[in-house]
């Protein structure tokens, strides 16, 4: 990696340039620390041709995700333009690249240690939308808060959406996300029509159920291995209302929420369409005994009119924006600890009366944005959310193992919700799965991954599986277990990008890519270089 | 002010887009122009959908200058022949050491930065004369904003061949603005720091480094009022002027 990247020599903009073109005798800018310093920072793109005068630049940093967890330095290129990024994808002055949106993964799915992430936050423009079908195309960089803001006041809210509206199109694709209507509605790619793709070997593909069906399917949950998806078109739903009229219950254990869900909250395996739209569960997860599984039901619909109180008649579709908080860094890494968690959890289940409220689509669906950087309150050690889906059949039982684990553990989880899910959609690693879905935040410590490995046996005896885009320490044999249609995704990606071009921290801990192609050998650092020599998944694709 | 008709050059810069967003967010008529039609075809479709703006898309080479006259008259047209106001955003900027070693990076520098400036907004004063002769009502809310730097203030060892561009275009800027002051058309000189845009994004030794949207709400606000020059981060202002007075003996030692 070093000795590809030192061949470069210098370079602020120019990356072909050899050292003799140097003046020593000119001073060098204050600001800057001198050239040679410099070259291992700023990197060029465009290779040696003296006449360009704005080049776009690598920035090597180190980079981390939503949960802190881990840090990694990276090569990163944030190109404005889209042949800025089709010339960082191929510039081999980087191993390899993995696109990154707005970094709401929450482990290593969108670092690449020692190699190239593509920033797609600059790349966010709308391209086109139809009214009458309520299609809209846009750019892979363009973020829910930004089709909320510009569709909701119009009458339209995207079908599919995950906890935060700090995510991008490329990112609800690459981990084919769900909602809290997934029992109903599906994931994510329900509503994608179709997608271009910026292949390892450089191709643009357009992808969708017809055309390239192959490919649309592997990108589709793929972690952004396939490539840089460039444009996403997706359809977005009308509603009347910007509100949500929501429905809370309270269940004093496990049994009760199933009980609950499956009469109420979820029309997916009866098939009843009395169900909600929207379900979710908050679950305490540091209850026992007979309380084990406690939960607040929250079942909700898209307002229409006629559910508005008199006052908000006037505007359904305005949006008040909220206020937004943030958590300063500096937070000390064990307040939240399973006494103090312990404690919210017992005054926010108390306090959750039931009945029905009209409340702002935010507060439903996105009631941690209203702080940002909540994250921090984890404190620099950082955090990981634990995912797992378990199908219907085991998921009591999974579901209670997994519970006791957690609470034997005494590991405070301040968030931890329940919901059900309904088929999948066909992404070949696509994480949604027909069962019940379990979501814990745990604290980062060295034991954890130790933990959470106990956790996937349990998962893998109930036959489940673990969410990609929230692992940062998922161990390779429990992933290829949990992931039948692995090597059919290995062996598109390897006809796409037979070089392994595109790779992440996450694809070589996972084995999903081996890193050792031609020009583009694996980080040296931590045990991804020894596990790509022998990728599992290579083998089973051939 | 709505309504009014307003083009920006340069837009596929990060400060560009900030600025024309703003602007189609306040219900003006837009002329986007820039080199890379494909680009600038994608932001205005961007700020159409955004905005429900009316958003022309056009193509404009600065260093074409050949070129400018005709772009004028197509952009004129496109806001049903007149304009009330300019944003001139593009700009160039390459290392102070290769543009000292090649004369062709700083010759495209002195053409983007200073040369393609003064041929195109000599073509868009014009335009906003336009019926002044005649005696006509003055149109109320004309303007030329044009995006100069920190760097033209002094000329540092480190930069002075891209500052010295910026300086000519201030000084134009101060002659032009007092030329059409009697007519009411405010001349604003905008002076960005650093902003985080793909000009800066790499480069070590960036501090105080501005969002471009932050910029573009100074621009805004200037625009409003009419101001001649503003320096954006404002605090920029001071650091300008404590490097101005340094003496030159001491100057002349530092490395800047």
């Amino acid at each position: 990696m070093e000795g590809a990247l030192g061949l470069l020599g210098p370079a602020r903009g120019r990356g072909g340039e050899s050292e003799d073109t140097i003046d020593p005798l000119f001073p060098r800018l204050s600001l800057r620390p001198p050239r040679q310093a410099a070259a291992g920072r700023a990197r060029g793109l465009m290779g040696g041709t003296r006449r360009s005068v704005q080049v776009p630049r690598f920035r090597t940093m180190p980079l981390t995700s939503w949960g802190n967890h881990p840090v990694e330095e990276c090569v990163v290129a944030r190109p404005e333009k889209v042949r800025d990024l089709l010339a960082a994808a191929a510039d081999p002055s980087v191993a390899s690249v993995i696109s990154r949106g707005l970094g709401r993964s929450y482990g290593d799915a969108a670092l690449n240690a020692g190699g190239g992430v593509l920033l797609h936050e600059r790349l966010n423009r709308f391209l086109a939308f139809d009214p009458e079908t309520g299609t809209l195309e846009c750019e892979a960089g363009v973020s829910y808060e930004e089709i909320l803001r510009v569709f909701v006041p119009r009458g339209y809210f995207p079908p599919v959406t995950p906890g935060t509206q700090f995510v991008t199109m490329g990112g609800a694709v690459a981990a084919d996300v769900h909602g809290k209507n997934h029992h109903r509605e599906g994931s994510f790619a329900e509503f994608l029509e179709s997608l271009t793709l910026l292949t390892g070997s450089g191709e643009v593909l357009r992808c969708s159920r017809t055309e390239n069906a192959d490919v649309f399917w592997a990108t589709v949950g793929g972690m952004g291995l396939t490539g840089a998806i460039l444009t996403v078109r997706l359809r977005l739903r009308p509603v009347e209302s910007a509100y949500m009229a929501v429905d809370y219950q309270r269940a004093g254990n496990l049994d009760r929420a199933l009980e609950l869900f499956e009469s109420s909250h979820a029309a997916g395996g009866s098939g009843g369409s009395g169900g909600y739209h929207y379900s979710v569960a908050w679950i305490d997860c540091l209850a026992r005994g007979k309380s084990l599984g406690r939960c607040v039901l929250m079942g909700g619909e898209h307002a229409s009119v006629k559910d508005l109180p008199e006052r908000l008649k006037g505007g359904p579709l305005e949006i008040r924006p909220k206020k937004r908080r943030s958590v300063p860094n500096a937070i000390p890494s064990g307040l939240l600890n399973s006494l103090s968690v312990r404690a919210f959890n017992a005054v926010y289940y108390r306090s959750q009366r039931g009945g029905r409220r009209i409340v702002p689509y935010d507060s439903f669906f996105y009631p941690l944005d209203s702080v940002l950087h909540w994250n921090r309150f984890y404190g620099k050690r950082g955090f990981q959310q634990y995912q797992v889906v378990l199908p219907p059949e085991t998921s009591r039982q999974g579901l209670v193992r997994l519970l006791e684990e957690l609470a034997r553990s005494r590991r405070g989880s301040f968030l931890a919700v329940l919901k059900t899910m309904g088929p999948s959609s066909g992404g070949m690693l696509s994480f949604p799965h027909p069962g019940w879905t379990l979501a814990v935040d745990l604290p980062h410590d060295p034991s954890l991954d130790e933990f959470l490995a106990g956790l996937d046996r349990i998962t893998l005896e109930h036959g489940g599986r673990r969410y990609l885009a929230k692992d940062a320490g998922m161990r390779r044999e429990a992933f290829e277990a949990m992931y039948p249609r692995l090597g059919e995704f290995c062996a598109v990606v390897r006809r796409l990008d037979p070089r392994g071009r595109v790779s992440s921290s996450l694809a070589r801990r996972l084995g999903i890519v081996d890193g050792g192609g031609p020009g583009a050998g694996p980080r040296e650092n931590g045990a991804a270089a020894s596990a790509g020599s022998s990728a599992i998944g290579a083998g089973e694709a051939r | 002010m709505t309504g009014q008709g307003v083009i920006v050059l340069g837009i596929t810069s990060a400060i560009a887009r900030a600025m024309a967003d703003r602007l189609a967010s306040q219900g003006r008529r837009l002329v986007v122009a820039g080199r890379e039609m494909e680009e600038v075809e994608r932001i205005a479709a961007d700020l159409r959908i955004r905005h429900n703006a009316d958003v022309t898309p056009l193509r404009f080479d600065a260093v074409d200058f050949d070129s400018h006259a005709g772009f004028m008259a197509d952009a004129a047209a496109a806001l049903g022949g007149r304009f009330d106001g300019v944003v001139l955003c593009h700009g160039a900027m390459a290392d102070q050491a290769d543009a000292q070693a090649d004369f062709a990076l700083t010759k495209r520098m002195i053409d983007t930065n200073y040369a393609s400036a003064v041929s195109v907004l000599n073509l868009a004063a014009e335009r906003l004369l336009e019926g002044e002769q005649g005696g006509g009502p003055k149109r109320q809310g004309r303007f030329l904003c044009v995006i100069s730097s920190v760097a033209g203030d002094r000329g540092r060892p480190s930069n002075y061949i891209y500052g010295s561009t910026k300086a000519a275009l201030d000084a134009y800027l101060e002659g032009l603005r007092a030329r059409l002051a009697k007519a009411g058309i405010a001349v604003t000189t905008i002076k960005p720091g650093f902003v985080d845009t793909a000009m800066t994004w790499g480069l070590p030794g960036m501090f105080l480094v501005a969002e471009p949207q932050m910029v573009a709400r100074d621009m805004d606000r200037a625009i409003k009022k009419g101001a001649a020059v503003v320096y954006t981060p404002w605090f920029w202002r001071f650091i300008m002027a404590v490097i101005r007075a340094i003496p030159r003996p001491v100057f002349n030692r530092m490395k800047l």
